[in-house]
C-alpha cells in the first residue's frame, strides 16, 4: 500500500477515527493491529519475516536483561563474601554472556537481511569468480517492506540494551508495535527505543493544534512527492535509460533531476510519515535538516538522512573506533613513532567501514560499494584539508560571512552531491564514468532552449510547475534555515490566510499532482532499503 | 463570538466545496470538439421520457439508427442509449438506469458486444459511465467495468481522474463549463460523409467460437429485466461489415433467441432487403452507416418493429410533434452543416 494510495488514505482516515474514539489505554493496540494490517498489504507472505525479527530479537531482549537482573540480584546476595576481583571477573562472565545472545540476534537479524537484500550481489559475483553465470545462481526472494528500517531499530535497541542504557520492553505486543510501527516500515525514519516508546505505548488525547500540524505537515509531503519527485521521474528517466543518446547536457540535467527528485521523495515521504504520527501524538525523530544548504560534504551527512548516519555513527563508528583491538594497534604505531598515522589509524579505519555500510546499505551492487567508499574518501580528504581551510579563513575573514562566498559553497557542495548521486541513478558503475566523462567532452549549451529538454517526457506546463514549486520550497526551507517555522507563522494568521495557504497547497497537489491513470505509480526511492 | 465561528465554518465550508465543484467542472472533458460519443449517455436525462423504443448497445446502435425516420415514417418514438464500446454489462445497467425513469414497449439490443467481450478500456469507459447520473445501476455499472488500474473514487470525484488536463485546458472548458451543446439526435450519432466499403476483410478463424458465459449472462439479466418489466426484448445485429460477424456466434444468438422465444433480426444478413449500398452507405467502410445508410435501415427496421412488436403510430399527438418538430429542425440544421463542411473541404 502506497502512502500515496487512495487507500493508504482510507487506511490512515479510519486508524485516525478509531485512535481518538477508543479509550487511550487501548491506543497502542489499535496502532499494532494497524501496523500487521498495513504490512499484510505488502505481502502476507512477508510476514514471517518482521514475526521472526521480533520474536527473536525479544527473546535476546529477556535473556541480556534476564543475566542483568540476576547478576544484580547475586552481587547484591554476596555483597560481603565477593572480593573485588572476584565481582569483577563475575560481571566480565555475565557480559560474556550477554554479548554472546547479541552477537547471536546481530548475526540472525542482519543474517535475514543479508539473504534476502544482498543474496543475488553476493552469489553472483562470487559465481562470476568462478565462470558461472546465469539465472539459476540467484535468489529468487523478493525484499519485505522496511526490513533494512526495522532491522536497524531493532538492532539499535539490543546494542542499546546490552549497554545498559535502558530496561527492555517486557511486554511482546508493546514490543512488537516498537518493532513494527507502520509509518516508518515505509522508509525511516530509524527511531531510538528511549524516545519513541514513550510516545507509542502513552494514550493521546486529541489535540486539535497537534492535529492540525501533522495534517499540514503530511500535505506539505505530498506536494513534495507528488508534485515534484512524481513529475521530474519522467524526465529522469529517460534519461538514465538510455544514456548513449541523452549524454552530455542531459547528463548534467539528469544529475541535477535525480538529485532533486531524491530530496523531494524521501523527505516528501518522510514528512509524511512525520506529520501521520503527529497527528497521532507520536513525535518522529526527523531525518532531513535542509541538505542542499549544506556547505560542505560533512555538514550535509548531518542534514541527510539523520536518524541513519547517528545509527551508524553511534553503533559502528564508535564501537570500531574504540574498540581494544584498534586502539591497542594505534597504540603500537604511536609507539613505533608514526604518531600522525595512529592518530588517524582508527578513525579513517572506521570512517570507511561506515561508509562501505552505508554504501551497501542502501543496495545491493558495485554502484552503491563505490558511492560509500566515494563518501567516505571526500569526507576524510576534506578532514585533512582542514588545516588549509582554517589558514584561509584566517587569511581571509569576512569571506566566511559573506553571503555570495557562502551561496557558492552550498552550489559547489549540492553539484558534488548530485555528482556522487549519479552511482544511484546510473545502472553501473561504467556508465557513471562514461556519462561523466562525456559531460564534459559534448557539453551543448543549446540544449536548454533548442527543445532538447522537451523531448525527455517532460512539458513546458511540466517545466513551469517544477520551477514554481522549487521556489516553494526554497523559501519554506528558506524560513526553516533561518530557524522560523513556516507552520507557525501561517497559524499565526488570520483564518481566511490560513485557509488560503492550506486549501491553496491542498489544491496544488490535486491539481498538478502526478497521481493517477497517465502517471506510473512511482514508489517511493526508499520504500524497499 | 459563536455565532461568528460557526459562520466561518460554514463560509469555509461553502467555499471549499465550491471550488472543488468548479474545478472538477473545469477538468472534466467537454467532448464537444471531438469524440463527441462522450456527450451521448448524459443527454438522454434532458429527454421528455415517454418512449416506445430504447435502443442499447455500441456504435452499432448510435450510428446505424435514425430515430427521426422511426418517427416521420412509423410514429415511433425512440431512443439510442448506446456509446462507444459500450459493453454488455454497461447496457444492462443503462437499461436499469433507464427503468427508472420510463418503461418502453420494446428493447431493441444489438448484440454485437456480447461475442466480442472486449477488455473494458478506462477511456470508453469514462464515456459511458460518466454521463450516467448516479444511482445504484451507475455504481455497479463501475464495479463491473473498472479496469485494474481505474479506482471508483476517480468515478464519485472526477476532478482525480481528470487534474492532469488542467494544464491543457481549451477555451471549450469554459464554455461549457455549466451546459452542454446537443450533439446527438434522440442518440443518433449523424455522419453525412461517406466512404466506400472496399476490401472488407474476413473474419480470421477462431480457436473457439463459444460465447462467453459471463457475456451470456448479462444478455440474459437484461431479457429478465424486460421480462419482469413487461418489455419486449428484439436482438439486432446491426449491418456492419466489420468487426466481422461470425456464423457460430450468429447460431448461438439465434439458439438463444428461439429459446426465449425473442425476436432476433440479422440485419447483416438482411443488408439487401434494406436497399443498403456499402459504396455510398457508409461513412468509414463498411464499419457504421453514414446518413443515407442509417435512414434506409431505420426504414426497413421500423417496419419490423411495428409488425412484430405492435407498435402503434404516436403521429398526432401534440406535444409529441412538437418535440420532434424541433428535433427535425436540428437534425436538417446538423446535416446541412455537414454537407456545407464537406463542400467546403471538396
Amino acid at each position: 500500500m502506497s502512502i500515496t494510495s487512495y487507500s493508504f488514505l482510507l487506511f490512515a482516515g479510519v486508524l485516525f477515527i478509531l485512535y481518538y474514539l477508543i479509550p487511550r489505554r487501548f491506543q497502542w493496540i489499535l496502532l499494532l493491529i494497524a501496523s500487521y494490517v498495513f504490512y499484510c498489504f505488502s505481502g502476507v507472505r512477508y510476514l514471517g519475516y518482521i514475526l521472526a525479527t521480533t520474536v527473536f530479537s525479544y527473546i535476546v531482549s529477556m535473556k541480556i536483561w534476564d543475566l542483568k537482573r540476576r547478576q544484580d540480584a547475586r552481587l547484591k546476595l554476596k555483597k560481603d563474601e565477593f572480593s573485588r576481583e572476584e565481582k569483577k571477573a563475575y560481571k566480565a562472565s555475565v557480559k560474556k554472556k550477554q554479548k554472546a545472545w547479541l552477537v547471536a540476534a546481530l548475526l540472525f537479524n542482519f543474517g535475514i537481511l543479508g539473504i534476502i537484500k544482498y543474496g543475488n550481489f553476493i552469489v553472483s559475483n562470487v559465481g562470476s569468480l568462478f565462470g558461472a553465470s546465469g539465472d539459476d545462481l540467484f535468489f529468487h526472494l523478493a525484499l519485505p517492506l522496511g526490513i533494512s528500517f526495522y532491522t536497524f531499530q531493532t538492532m539499535g535497541y539490543l546494542i542499546d540494551l546490552y549497554r545498559g542504557e535502558y530496561e527492555p520492553e517486557r511486554n511482546f505486543f508493546k514490543f512488537a508495535l516498537f518493532v513494527s510501527y507502520f509509518p516508518q516500515l515505509i522508509q525511516g525514519p530509524i527511531s531510538r527505543f528511549g524516545s519513541l516508546s514513550k510516545d507509542l505505548y502513552t494514550g493521546h488525547a486529541f489535540d486539535g493544534r497537534q492535529v492540525a500540524s501533522g495534517l499540514q505537515r503530511m500535505l506539505y509531503g505530498y506536494f513534495k512527492k507528488m508534485v515534484i519527485a512524481d513529475r521530474i521521474i519522467t524526465g529522469l528517466t529517460t534519461i538514465s535509460g538510455d544514456p548513449a543518446t541523452y549524454s552530455g547536457t542531459f547528463v548534467l540535467v539528469g544529475m541535477i533531476f535525480y538529485a532533486i527528485d531524491l530530496y523531494m521523495d524521501f523527505s516528501g515521504g518522510i514528512d509524511i510519515v512525520i506529520g501521520l504520527s503527529q497527528a497521532l501524538g507520536i513525535t518522529l525523530p526527523e531525518n532531513f535538516k535542509r541538505p542542499y544548504f549544506s556547505k560542505s560534504l560533512k555538514d550535509y551527512w548531518h542534514r541527510w538522512h539523520i536518524s541513519l548516519c547517528n545509527w551508524f555513527k553511534d553503533y559502528l563508528f564508535y564501537p570500531i573506533s574504540t574498540s581494544p583491538a584498534m586502539l591497542a594497534r594505534a597504540k603500537k604505531m604511536k609507539a613505533a613513532g608514526h604518531e600522525g598515522l595512529s592518530r588517524r589509524f582508527t578513525v579513517y579505519t572506521a570512517t570507511m567501514v561506515v561508509w562501505l555500510s552505508t554504501g551497501i546499505w542502501h543496495g545491493a551492487s558495485w554502484n552503491f560499494v563505490v558511492w560509500g567508499l566515494l563518501n567516505g574518501f571526500f569526507l576524510l580528504l576534506s578532514q585533512e584539508l582542514e588545516p588549509a581551510y582554517r589558514r584561509f579563513y584566517e587569511r581571509f575573514p569576512r569571506l566566511e560571512k559573506n553571503a555570495l562566498w557562502n551561496a557558492f559553497r552550498i552550489v559547489r557542495t549540492f553539484l558534488f552531491v548530485s555528482l556522487l548521486c549519479m552511482f544511484d541513478y546510473y545502472d553501473s558503475v561504467s556508465t557513471v564514468i562514461r556519462s561523466f566523462i562525456g559531460m564534459f567532452s559534448s557539453f551543448r549549451l543549446s540544449v536548454f532552449w533548442d527543445g532538447s529538454l522537451l523531448a525527455i517526457g517532460l512539458t513546458a506546463a511540466d517545466y513551469w510547475i517544477l520551477l514554481v514549486s522549487l521556489i516553494l520550497v526554497f523559501v519554506v526551507s528558506w524560513f526553516q534555515e533561518k530557524g522560523r517555522s513556516v507552520r507557525s507563522l501561517i497559524a499565526a494568521r488570520a483564518l481566511p490566510v490560513r485557509v488560503i495557504a492550506w486549501y491553496g497547497l491542498f489544491l496544488i497537489v490535486i491539481l498538478f499532482g502526478a497521481y493517477g491513470i497517465g502517471y506510473d505509480a512511482t514508489q517511493f526511492i526508499y520504500n524497499q532499503f | 463570538m459563536k455565532a461568528k465561528k460557526i459562520l466561518s465554518v460554514v463560509v469555509v465550508t461553502v467555499f471549499v466545496i465550491g471550488t472543488l465543484y468548479l474545478l472538477q467542472r473545469l477538468v472534466m472533458p467537454k467532448y464537444m470538439d471531438d469524440v463527441v460519443e462522450g456527450n451521448f449517455i448524459a443527454e438522454y436525462y434532458n429527454e421528455e421520457k415517454d418512449h416506445d423504443v430504447i435502443f442499447l448497445g455500441d456504435c452499432e446502435v448510435y450510428e446505424n439508427f435514425s430515430p427521426l425516420v422511426l418517427w416521420e415514417e412509423y410514429g415511433i418514438n425512440s431512443y439510442i442509449r448506446g456509446s462507444a464500446q459500450q459493453l454488455v454489462s454497461q447496457s444492462y445497467y443503462i437499461l436499469e438506469d433507464t427503468l427508472r425513469y420510463e418503461t418502453p414497449d420494446v428493447v431493441v439490443f444489438s448484440v454485437l458486444a456480447v461475442p466480442y467481450n472486449e477488455a473494458p478500456r478506462e477511456s470508453y469507459n469514462r464515456m459511458t459511465l460518466d454521463g450516467m447520473r448516479w444511482s445504484l445501476s451507475k455504481v455497479n455499472a463501475i464495479r463491473d467495468s473498472m479496469t485494474e488500474e481505474e479506482s471508483f473514487l476517480d468515478y464519485v470525484f472526477p476532478l482525480l481522474r481528470y487534474h492532469s488536463r488542467i494544464t491543457e485546458l481549451t477555451a471549450d472548458d469554459f464554455t461549457y463549463l455549466f451546459h452542454r451543446d446537443l450533439v446527438s439526435h434522440n442518440g443518433y450519432y449523424m455522419r453525412v460523409d461517406s466512404l466506400p466499403a472496399e476490401n472488407v476483410p474476413e473474419g480470421r478463424p477462431l480457436g473457439d467460437y463459444t460465447i462467453d458465459a459471463a457475456q451470456m449472462e448479462y444478455l440474459d439479466k437484461i431479457r429478465t429485466l424486460c421480462e419482469e418489466k413487461g418489455i419486449q426484448l428484439v436482438l439486432v445485429k446491426a449491418p456492419s461489415l466489420y468487426p466481422y460477424w461470425y456464423d457460430e456466434w450468429d447460431a448461438q444468438i439465434t439458439e438463444y433467441a428461439e429459446e426465449h422465444d425473442l425476436l432476433y433480426v440479422n440485419l447483416l444478413a438482411q443488408a439487401d432487403e434494406a436497399g443498403l449500398d456499402f459504396q455510398t452507405d457508409t461513412y468509414d467502410g463498411g464499419l457504421h452507416l453514414n446518413l443515407s445508410g442509417a435512414e434506409k435501415l431505420s426504414r426497413y427496421f421500423g417496419a419490423i418493429l411495428q409488425d412484430h412488436c405492435g407498435l402503434e403510430s404516436r403521429r398526432g399527438e401534440e406535444a409529441l410533434e412538437a418535440a420532434w418538430q424541433e428535433k427535425t429542425v436540428w437534425y436538417e440544421e446538423d446535416k446541412a452543416r455537414q454537407e456545407a463542411e464537406i463542400a467546403a473541404g471538396e
